[in-house]
């Protein structure tokens, strides 16, 4: 077996799998923080009842992420390791600061939410979800600086064949990060918006708890409009950017073989690979240099002139993605985008006019959406690394310089069965549970005697 | 001061704050089908860790992340050279952490021992193979003249590595006893400490055939002499002193002289290994050293203030969340539920 192809399947199967779960986590972390801060504010036990059904679900989220995520740390030094040593000067930098400032925090102030619940005063508690959350999106923030440096290649220069970092504000200030933060992010967001609006919508069609999930449909609905807003808005940027930065990977998401002025836009192309032609296409004149320079020309560079110019600079070599792939995969991160934000106008009308029971027909779609961020997401990241084909790091190093030399095709066959096996049954365990959380719906709120409650058996379920 | 013998001292903290914390979170979980005899006992056990191990295996992380910016050819060489030990820890970590978090998620019996076992398996595995791995770190390895490992997975599992991995599972289960003897309460905390005292003269043992393989296996009396040479006793001495505190009842000097232990053993590692980082077994000139894998300075010293600032603030919030949940766990269905 080749051992860069299963490192690859390794990297790609890993990596996809443990960003099921971080989204999920950036976004609704915020969300329980502010139910949890509504509850604290108000005293309305609603919030707390939903704090902790929704803090629920974001705990079994929350722990395969963090489990899954030890994988994505040592991969690069396992499967990686010639990638590691002409990078580590610049890659080993932010992923060590990320478990410093952010792993520590999230993991310390989970655990002490979850079982501080009577230890802390309400405001402390609160703010022990806050913590989670920012250190959550903070993690986000280190992973990315170094996701960047392998987009654009900043404040470094090359000594004795290795890449060796010379600037570290440049670093942290790479320009890709202004837009890949805000996009994974708001991705976050809007995956738990829709988490939220699909379970919420699933009770209130039965009534049960109406109340409870009207107020997360309701907060549910605002935070998802304004997060796939500014998320339709920085895609659009960041779709402007990579044009500048990575020129290739907007002519592979678009299959666009010949450069164009005004450069058209596809929604049907069908490619012969062997020629590295289109042979069949449908396209929309002028849009793709109004979507990449705001105005309706501007030259757009084709897959086969980048290719001779990279073979100059670089030698000869493939410098094309595998086509397919990135042009599929930005059609359904777009496409899905585009239905995400429509269902959230949707979930804004249900809200608005409370329509909740009128509409009865439109509410069966949303736990139905719940997958498409999750879709949306993997097509993304898909497309920003599999669309940086052949490069790991633009420009810098190809994946063939990069995967380890000693670790052979049968220990990789070995890790990457075991992983797939532990994953599979890993994901049937998580969405049982979550499911079986999900539509069993809030613990009963607890009346308040003068007699402390005798706790039930069935409550040991409850312990984190 | 010289950064790259600071981020070596650096990654030696790391680990010894990952190998003491994380160490009774392994004894913990070993302990948990062994001493947990109902359901509520072993609930019990692990609300003992519950708020902290998480917290603990970043210790891990940031140590590996530490080792990757810091010396990544270090990294580089030890992740890739390492594979198979490192693959199987990684599932030993994976299905211990999520056991800890899914095992009360549901009543079913068979569910939660399923999860239980794992927990045990898990937390067996991982404290034997990092046993294994760090003691052939301090005995060499075959590393050739490209930095590159150039060994098998059976050059990993030599007599001496193996019997490493044996007292790292004994000590840390002695660790996880004395800490279960202070955490809990009534019964179960007189079965931890009872298990604790038979425990510790095995360990003891193990321990000092370890400490006479130390002596034969590295090259620590020739290569540093007295008074560096003196340093594998200090954790014998420790052991020997946390069974004395132990069987005088008193369990909260026991457990700082396990501590102790666990952290003079990290101290004997990196006293061998310095200024070396990986010892190679083939030629002493190929080895990596702390400043053939290093960084370049300008990350050396952009990590070094990163360091100053976040470690302090990192030690701050964990020592106060073990301040609040300092009390006794009591097994008793009132107390297990938040």
């Amino acid at each position: 077996m080749d051992p860069l192809a299963l490192a690859r399947w390794q990297f790609a199967i890993t990596t996809v799998y443990h960003f099921f779960f971080v989204p999920l986590t950036l976004g609704l972390s915020v969300m329980v923080a502010i139910m949890e801060t509504i509850y604290v504010r108000t005293g309305n036990e609603t919030y707390k009842r939903m704090t902790k059904f929704w803090g629920k679900l974001f705990m079994i989220n929350f722990a395969m992420g963090v489990v899954t995520g030890i994988v994505q740390e040592f991969q690069f030094g396992m499967n990686w390791s010639e990638y590691s040593r002409f990078m580590g000067d610049i890659f080993g930098a932010p992923l060590a600061i990320e478990a410093l400032l952010a792993f520590f925090l999230e993991s310390t102030f989970l655990g002490v939410w979850i079982f501080g619940w009577n230890r802390l005063s309400k405001g402390m508690h609160a703010a022990a979800i806050w913590l989670v959350a920012i250190a959550s999106n903070l993690s986000a923030v280190w992973i990315l600086i170094a996701n960047s440096f392998m987009q654009q290649p900043v404040g470094y220069a090359l000594e004795n064949g290795r890449a060796v970092m010379t600037d570290f504000y440049a670093l942290v200030t790479n320009p890709n990060i202004f837009y890949q933060f805000p996009h994974t992010v708001l991705s976050g967001f809007t995956t738990a918006a829709f988490f939220v609006l699909g379970i919420s919508a699933y009770h209130i069609l039965r009534k049960n708890e109406a109340d409870l999930f009207k107020r997360s449909f309701r907060m549910a609905a605002v935070v998802g409009v304004i997060s796939v807003a500014l998320l339709i808005f920085n895609g659009h940027s960041q779709g402007q950017h990579m044009v500048q930065i990575q020129p290739m990977k907007t002519a592979a998401a678009e299959a666009l073989w010949e450069t164009e002025d005004p450069a058209s836009f596809s929604l049907l192309t069908i490619t012969d690979l062997s020629l590295r032609k289109e042979v069949f296409s449908i396209r929309i004149p002028k849009l793709l240099s109004l979507l990449s320079f705001n105005k309706l020309e501007g030259e757009v560079r084709g897959l086969n002139d980048l290719q001779a110019e990279f073979e100059q600079k670089y030698g000869p070599g493939n410098y094309i993605p595998p086509v397919a792939i990135p042009y599929w995969a930005f059609r359904i991160m777009v496409g899905l985008g585009f239905l995400m934000a429509a269902a959230a106008v949707v979930a804004i009308f249900l809200t608005y006019r409370n329509a909740f029971e009128k509409r009865a027909g439109l509410l069966r779609f949303f736990p139905l959406l719940i997958l498409a961020p999750y879709l949306a997401n993997t097509a993304g990241w898909t497309l920003t690394e599999v669309g940086r084909y052949p490069w790991v790091v633009y420009g810098l190093i190809t994946l063939e310089d990069s995967v380890s030399q000693v670790v052979t095709g049968g220990m990789l066959l070995v890790s990457l069965i075991g992983y797939i096996l532990v994953y599979s049954l890993l994901i049937f365990a998580t969405v049982y549970l979550i499911r079986k959380y999900a539509l069993a719906g809030p613990e009963p709120a607890v009346i308040e005697t003068d007699d402390p409650v005798e706790p039930k058996p069935s409550l040991m379920g409850a312990q984190g | 001061m010289d950064l790259n013998i600071t981020w070596f001292v650096l990654i030696a903290v790391l680990y010894i704050g990952f190998f003491v914390l994380e160490g009774f979170d392994f004894g913990v979980g070993i302990l948990l089908p062994i001493l947990g005899k109902k359901d509520v006992e072993r609930r019990a056990i692990i609300n003992t860790i519950g708020p902290h191990w998480d917290g603990n295996e970043v210790w891990l992380l940031t140590a590996g992340g530490a080792t990757f910016a810091a010396f990544p050819q270090w990294y580089a060489t030890m992740f890739s050279g390492f594979y198979l030990p490192l693959f199987l820890l990684l599932l030993a970590l994976i299905v211990r952490g999520v056991a800890f978090e899914f095992r009360s998620q549901d009543d079913n019996p068979r569910w939660r021992a399923t999860w239980d076992w794992a927990i045990f398996i898990g937390s067996l595995l991982a404290a034997l193979l990092l046993g294994v791995a760090f003691t052939n770190l301090g005995r060499g390895v075959p590393i050739d003249a490209n930095m590159q490992y150039a060994g098998g997975f059976f050059n990993l599992l030599n007599w001496y590595a193996v019997l490493g991995g044996v007292v790292s599972v004994l000590i840390f289960t002695l660790h996880g006893a004395i800490f279960l003897t202070m955490k809990t309460s009534d019964d179960l905390s007189k079965r931890a400490q009872r298990l604790a005292n038979r425990l510790w003269l095995p360990t003891l043992i193990a321990l000092v055939l370890f400490t006479v393989g130390t002596y034969f296996q590295t090259d620590i009396l020739s290569d540093k002499g007295f008074p560096l040479g003196v340093m594998p006793l200090v954790a014998v001495v420790a052991v020997l002193l946390a069974g004395v505190f132990q069987r005088s009842g008193r369990q909260g000097w026991a457990f700082t002289m396990t501590s102790t232990g666990i952290a003079a053993s990290i101290i004997t590692l990196f006293t061998i290994m310095f200024p070396r980082v990986m010892i190679s077994s083939l030629n002493p000139e190929w080895s990596l050293t702390i400043y053939n894998a290093a960084s370049s300075q300008y990350t050396l010293r952009t990590m070094t203030i990163v360091a100053l600032i976040f470690v302090p603030i990192v030690l701050a919030y964990q020592g106060w969340s073990y301040w609040k949940f300092r009390k006794r766990v009591r097994a008793t269905p009132e107390d297990l539920v938040y």
